[in-house]
């Protein structure tokens, strides 16, 4: 699978938009006499575009496909290759009812919910401090929020889980929300200033003239402009919280107190092996977050190139 | 470095990233342009500190102040044994002891440290440069107009959209060496299966493979915006001009995508150096740490080997971050001189 991917790429030439690219070596395979407007594509180019998007969009889906036919499938056949012979709910049964599933989604969306409002708010009126005003400490901000990306759990790790532990927080969902703040909050208020600086400063001009100070400005005029931005914010929140692996196996460890992430690793480890509730586990998982995904990709496109490039 | 909001730095009146329209005319009641008088300074001052305040107290109190604890643990001989612990109600005092660089000599004198680092910078180096390639490949091919672009779209990003620990459970499934699907494919076919994960190199050619699917979208998305925001004009020009597509890509496409690109190649590569979940859930690490990262093997030390040993662990997190600061220096660097101000 993994060289796939590369030959998908690799023995490709890069297409561009224009008249046909030999496809595959034929130069001036079958080229008809009749001459192409302009941007007309050739029946070989239209063939090979369509087949490697095909490849890549099996490639991309067939993994997460896989996991969602295996999970209506009985335990023992998992690991058949045929597509759902008997069709059965019973991983999911199981893994409802007799799992603590619920409780991690519990603990999950409480973790997420917090992390996501607190962390949108604050790095959004940073995002708009930083488009807006020159003060003392801007660039030095800006760069500590550049680096504080940079920062790897691996240094944070350690001395925050003594820290915790010091303070009895381990096995708390305020370990984890507070933790997941320092990987979102740098990162979003970078992205909220890329958003807020392509907002015109008329509109805040004009709000400061109608007498309402930066504070009112931002909440009433700028918000409710930037919501692509919040959406693209809030959805990276999210995912961040959602999917977090290594403060959620270090800091959670009871049963009850686990995550969905620390919770589908007690599946399939050393000790077990179960495959077939994994799967039905992992689809729950995973459907709400591409729910959420499916709301906020509207904006993300726009979203990800008004944070990234400087205006 | 935590505080630095408090160091009384100038204000730079020069054009950084700013709003356009913040220079110009000055204006009586604009915020920052000119020099308005100081009360409005100190006005707009105020407000800009209020509303950074709670951003900075966030860094400053955990990620400053944990950063400058793992420093000294990092110098310190501090495990499982002698770190403040409690038991029941008694909690027992820390009694590790500052040890000097003692813990960075034992690291960097050891062969495990620099296998891992070589591992680790060939591991990101390959996920980037795969990752970018193919994303600005598909991300061209979907820059046009065609029946069922949408439904591409929608098929090559999902990746992004489910939880990577999602995904990475799919893929232990189909790698399983004993009944995974790809395995049974290859076996249909009359080839011998292959030892995904428990192969040293076939274990790195799987996670390289599994974090280039998780990453190809978001490079994917990114490219595309990039490559909309290119004016149509241009290709046109080219075109009469009698520019192959080839040099089109070369002198239009790439140019135009750079200031995108190297933005998202920056992350990237800051992404994958730390990326954790990946190598943690498919492999451990294994097998015998062959495709342990330097994060992971940090990790490791911390939390899953007997005795815990924090200090070792601190020590591995504060060289992988002087590591990135020196990369992320030189990155700086060769920006400045290909002209880009940072």
């Amino acid at each position: 699978m993994a060289t796939d991917t590369t030959r998908v790429d690799g023995s490709e030439p890069l297409p561009v938009p224009g008249p046909a690219r030999p496809a595959g070596g034929g130069r001036d395979a079958g080229r008809p006499r009749r001459v192409r407007r302009r941007g007309e594509r050739g029946p070989l180019a239209s063939f090979g575009l369509h087949a490697t998007l095909l490849v890549a969009a099996v490639i991309a889906v067939f993994p997460p496909l896989w996991l969602l036919v295996t999970s209506f499938k009985p335990k023992s056949e998992t690991f058949s290759l045929s597509l759902i012979a008997d069709f059965t709910t019973d991983n999911y049964d199981h893994v409802i009812n007799n799992t603590a599933f619920l409780t991690w989604f519990g603990n999950s969306v409480l973790i997420v919910a917090i992390t996501t409002v607190i962390g949108v708010l604050i790095s959004s009126t940073t995002g708009y401090a930083l488009s807006r005003f020159r003060f003392p400490g801007m660039r030095s901000l800006m760069w500590t929020l550049l680096i504080t990306q940079m920062f790897p759990m691996a240094v944070l790790i350690v001395p925050l889980y003594n820290l915790m532990a010091r303070y009895g927080l381990l096995n708390q969902p305020v370990a984890l929300i507070v933790t997941y703040l320092t990987i979102a909050v740098p990162f979003c208020a970078w992205m909220m200033k890329g958003f807020f600086d392509t907002i015109p400063i008329s509109i805040d001009e004009s709000g400061r003239v109608d007498g309402l100070n930066p504070f009112g400005t931002f909440w009433r005029l700028i918000m409710p402009l930037a919501r692509p931005g919040l959406a693209v914010t809030g959805f990276y929140t999210f995912v961040t919280a959602w999917a977090e692996v290594a403060y959620a196996t270090a800091f959670m460890t009871g049963e009850d107190n686990l995550t969905l992430a620390g919770g589908l690793q007690t599946f399939v480890n050393q000790h077990t092996q179960d495959w077939h509730l994994m799967t039905a586990a992992a689809v729950l998982i995973a459907v709400p977050a591409t729910l959420v995904f499916g709301y906020a990709q509207r904006h993300l496109q726009s979203g990800l190139t008004a944070g990234a490039t400087k205006s | 470095m935590a505080d630095a909001v408090h160091t009384p730095s100038t204000p730079t009146p020069e054009p950084g990233p700013a709003p356009a329209g913040a220079e110009g005319a000055p204006r009586a009641r604009r915020p920052g342009a000119g020099r308005p008088p100081l009360r409005h300074r100190l006005g707009d001052y105020w407000y800009a500190w209020a509303m950074i305040a709670p951003v900075v107290a966030v860094i400053t109190v955990i990620i400053g102040w944990p950063l400058v604890r793992g420093v000294y643990l990092s110098l310190t001989d501090a495990d499982e044994s002698n770190v403040e612990r409690r038991i029941g109600v008694n909690t027992i005092e820390a009694t590790y002891e500052f040890v000097g660089l003692e813990n960075y000599k034992d690291i960097l004198t050891d062969n495990t440290f620099w296998d891992r680092l070589g591992w680790t910078v060939l591991w990101t180096v390959a996920c980037v440069g795969i990752t970018f390639c193919i994303g600005l490949g598909l991300a061209n091919m979907l820059n046009r107009a065609f029946r069922g672009r949408t439904l591409y779209r929608m098929a090559l990003i999902l990746p992004w959209a489910i939880p990577a620990f999602v995904s990475i459970f799919a893929w232990r499934m189909l790698f399983n060496e004993r009944n995974g699907i790809l395995n049974g494919m290859l076996e249909k076919g009359g080839i011998e299966g292959i030892a995904w994960l428990s192969d040293p190199t076939w274990a790195k050619i799987a996670v390289i493979g599994v974090n280039v699917w998780l990453g190809v979208p978001f490079m994917l998305i990114a490219m595309l915006g990039a490559l909309q925001s290119i004016p149509a004009e241009q290709y046109e020009a080219a075109e009469m001009d009698g520019a192959n597509p080839w040099q089109r890509f070369r002198n239009i496409t790439l140019p135009g995508v750079r200031p995108v690109a190297m933005t998202v190649v920056l992350l990237s590569t800051i992404w994958t150096f730390n990326m954790f979940p990946v190598i943690f859930l498919l492999t451990r690490g294994g097998p015998a740490g062959s495709t342990d990262i330097l994060v992971t093997e940090a990790y490791r030390l911390a939390f899953i080997a007997s005795p815990r040993d924090f200090a070792s662990s601190a020590a591995w997190g504060v060289l992988i971050l002087l590591l990135l600061v020196l990369f992320a220096i030189a990155y700086r660097r060769a920006l400045r001189r290909q002209g880009e101000v940072w």
